[in-house]
């Protein structure tokens, strides 16, 4: 099982290393943390994913909200929430062969988008859930996946309140 | 009003109410150190940076206040930290500034540059690498309010050397704190705190494990006047001593690896344990499956993160004791429980017989009697400090007191070295109490060198050091449970009264019981610091721990105090 954790903390040199740290020294497993500004100045936002098997969640919570920097922290994975992963996967797609046809009909099927073509690759887009990503790769892997970087989950939950508002 | 980053350090302190800092200068400090006798803070200058830390943590829990240790950047840095790290595990309040390398130097290796705020992340509370000058005065104020606010900690600032140069418009940081994350607790929840009494109420064989947070919130009043209302026997975790007075007829003792054994049969028979302000060590617990297998469990502390952390909480209490104790007070029935206490005053006259200080003596110096004769000299009115390992058992089995804060040790980090700088701490502190330093031959030689701080500063500190030649815990664990094979434990030492000699301390050496309480005595009417040496007993039965838990045992699965002639010895 996966858990989603939101932390909003403070926007200062170090914070993500004192998370970091926490993780190491506590021995929790994280899947992905993605962290990036806020609508609030000086406010950032970690969105961690924790391996929750392997790892106590409440305890990362509560470990988290003892670190001076952490404002906030929500675990969201029993709330209705929007969550999102971003992926660019370079793909073996040439002209020639055939094989470019073929993968731009997958990229059609996923709704992904080609963001950058070269001879003989074409670089994909695509946003959604992790399964939806986990998916394009599984069929694009035969095709031969040259690079791939994914940003790991951004979550919100749905509703008309905000995370920074109490 | 233009001050340098130097000035605006002495200037915060002394608003601080900081009256004393420990260290040492260097090259990154000397700056800040410069003016410091225009603002009348008083420096004491120790001999090792480990024994800044330490000094200010003993310091902070002899006075309640916020211990100051400086020192210069790299080494001086780095030899704070087992300092810090010991004051993390024991929740200590104290402050620790170090120099760094300029600005525009950092990150470049330059001379005697290190990432101390890197280093000590995980071993503060909180940390600053403070880059503007105009930040400082308000980041010293934060870092004092961090340090002794909720669960206390030690917080350090790293002050780059043309901060300390750096000249500003100096106002006095705003007594207000804004800290959108952190926000210490209160009282507790009140449904929570109605079904802890719910529990108080309905329990028979209630015990109270009262922990370091009894004297960290100031508890031991509100605990003295529940537990008499309640009639719950209170039992002691190591940093738990000297939170509740230990004459007190509901008082059992030390729980625990080297605590009593009626006192651990007695958790373990328990069916309700009330843990206040404590948070379950394995040294207190043993095998944590078979821990107080028939008890429920109310755990108050004011740290999310130590309830449930180990022992699961029927009932959790999040908030300051005293406020929960107060809470707790109108909402628990008065009860007796005549036949819970009567059964514990079985299992106790047992081990009292057991009680190395009840069976005949085998003329042989053993410690627990020395323990016992600085005890009934001082009458437990003494400030007692201790190393780490066999001497710390010893003394907290027979050091007993009524004082609030009496026992100052290291308690989560096991720290050898830290009784003579501590105690050197706890005796600026406290300059009217008497304050004795019982340590190892061991642990002592790791900071001894700060007898000669002590003799600078005058502190009339008294040592007493347990002499067994050897690294004793270890050598008991090794004749216990490692087939007896003495690895590494043997130590030859050098002649203590001569060195203390050298330092100027006048020392005393006991060789015998019979020579004991002399020495105690002499030593205790000397003016200024002494050291007593006794040559204790090293070997056998004569040399060890108990009663003991071994390592991966229950709670009352424990290795007795050895019967008959007290130190009978095979070896």
């Amino acid at each position: 099982m996966e858990s989603t954790l939101i932390a909003l903390v403070e926007d200062k040199p170090g914070v993500l290393n004192r998370v970091a740290s926490l993780f190491r020294r506590r021995a929790f497993n994280i899947e992905s943390l993605a962290v990036g500004h806020t609508e609030v100045p000086g406010v950032s936002r970690m969105t961690i994913v924790v391996d929750s098997d392997r790892t106590d969640v409440l305890k990362v919570a509560q470990n988290l909200h003892k670190l001076v920097n952490v404002i906030k922290v929500d675990d969201v994975t029993e709330s209705p929430t929007v969550m999102r992963d971003l992926a660019l996967i370079k793909v073996k797609a040439n002209a020639d062969g055939g094989s470019r046809s073929e993968v731009l009909q997958i990229v059609e099927t996923f709704r992904a988008r080609v963001v950058d073509v070269s001879l003989d690759t074409l670089m994909v887009e695509v946003t959604g859930t992790d399964e939806k990503i986990d998916g394009l790769v599984e069929v694009l892997r035969p095709y031969g996946i040259v690079e791939m970087v994914r940003t790991g989950r951004v979550a919100m939950v749905r509703g008309s309140n905000g995370a920074s508002k109490e | 009003m233009k001050r340098s980053g130097a000035q605006i350090v002495w200037e915060t302190l002394k608003h601080e109410g900081a009256e004393v800092v420990f260290g040492i200068p260097g090259g990154a400090i000397m700056h800040t150190y410069h003016p410091r006798q225009d603002y009348g803070v008083r420096h004491i200058l120790v001999r090792h940076e480990q024994c800044a830390a330490h000094a200010a943590d003993g310091y902070a829990r002899a006075s309640g206040r916020v211990g100051v240790a400086m020192a210069t950047s790299g080494p001086g840095a780095t030899n704070l930290v087992t300092g810090i790290a010991t004051a993390m595990m024991d929740s200590v309040p104290i402050v620790c500034i170090t120099g760094q390398v300029e600005v525009p130097l950092i990150g470049s290796d330059a001379f005697q540059e290190t990432d101390i705020t890197g280093i000590t992340l995980p071993v503060t509370k909180h940390n600053y690498l403070v880059t503007e000058v105009d930040e400082l005065a308000d980041t010293i104020h934060e870092a004092f309010y961090i340090a002794r606010s909720g669960r206390p900690g030690p917080v350090l600032i790293d002050l780059p050397k043309d901060v300390q140069m750096a000249e500003t418009d100096f106002s006095p940081p705003k007594d207000e704190v804004v800290l959108p994350g952190y926000s210490p607790v209160g009282p507790g929840e009140p449904d929570a705190v109605q079904r802890a009494a719910d529990l108080i109420n309905e329990a028979e064989r209630p015990i109270v494990l009262a922990g370091h947070g009894v004297l960290m919130s100031g508890a031991t009043d509100a605990l003295v006047a529940f537990v008499e209302k309640v009639s719950v026997p209170v039992t002691l975790t190591l940093l738990g001593k000297g939170g509740f007075p230990e004459s007190h007829p509901l008082c059992l003792g030390m729980m625990g690896m080297h605590g009593e054994a009626y006192v651990n049969h007695a958790i373990q028979q328990a069916d309700l344990l009330l843990a206040f302000g404590m948070r379950f060590d394995d040294r207190v617990t043993g095998k944590l499956d078979r821990y107080a297998p028939n008890a429920r469990k109310v755990h108050v502390d004011l740290d999310a993160a130590e309830i449930n952390k180990l022992i699961p909480a029927d009932v959790p209490v999040l908030g300051d004791l005293r406020r929960v104790l107060e809470q707790l007070m109108p909402l628990v029935k008065k009860a007796s429980h005549t036949e819970w206490l009567a059964r514990i005053v079985e299992w106790r006259s047992e081990s009292d017989e057991r009680d190395i200080i009840n069976q005949p003596h085998n003329g042989r110096l053993l410690a627990p009697h020395v323990a016992h004769a600085i005890w009934q000299a001082t009458g437990g009115e003494a400030i007692v400090v201790t190393g780490v390992g066999q001497n710390q058992m010893w003394a907290a089995q027979y050091y007993h007191s009524d004082q609030p804060g009496f026992l100052i040790t290291s308690g989560g980090l096991g720290t050898m070295g830290f009784g003579l700088p501590a105690a050197m701490g706890a005796q600026v502190a406290q300059p009217d109490r008497e304050v004795w330093a019982i340590v190892g031959d061991g642990g002592f030689q790791m900071t001894l060198h700060d007898l000669a701080t002590i003799v600078q500063e005058k502190l009339p500190v008294k040592v007493a050091v347990l002499n067994n030649s050897c690294l004793g815990m270890v050598r008991q664990w090794q004749e216990l449970f490692y087939n007896k094979r003495y690895e590494s434990t043997s130590l030859v030492n050098p002649d203590f009264i001569k060195l203390a000699d050298a330092y100027g301390v006048r020392g005393w050496r006991v060789t015998g019981p019979e020579e004991t309480r002399k020495a105690i005595d002499e030593a205790r009417s000397h003016d200024g610091p002494a050291l007593v040496e006794f040559q204790i007993a090293q070997t056998g039965d004569d040399g060890n721990v108990y009663p003991m838990v071994p390592s991966g045992a229950a709670l009352d699965e424990m290795i007795l105090r050895p019967t008959g002639k007290a130190g009978r010895s095979k070896e």
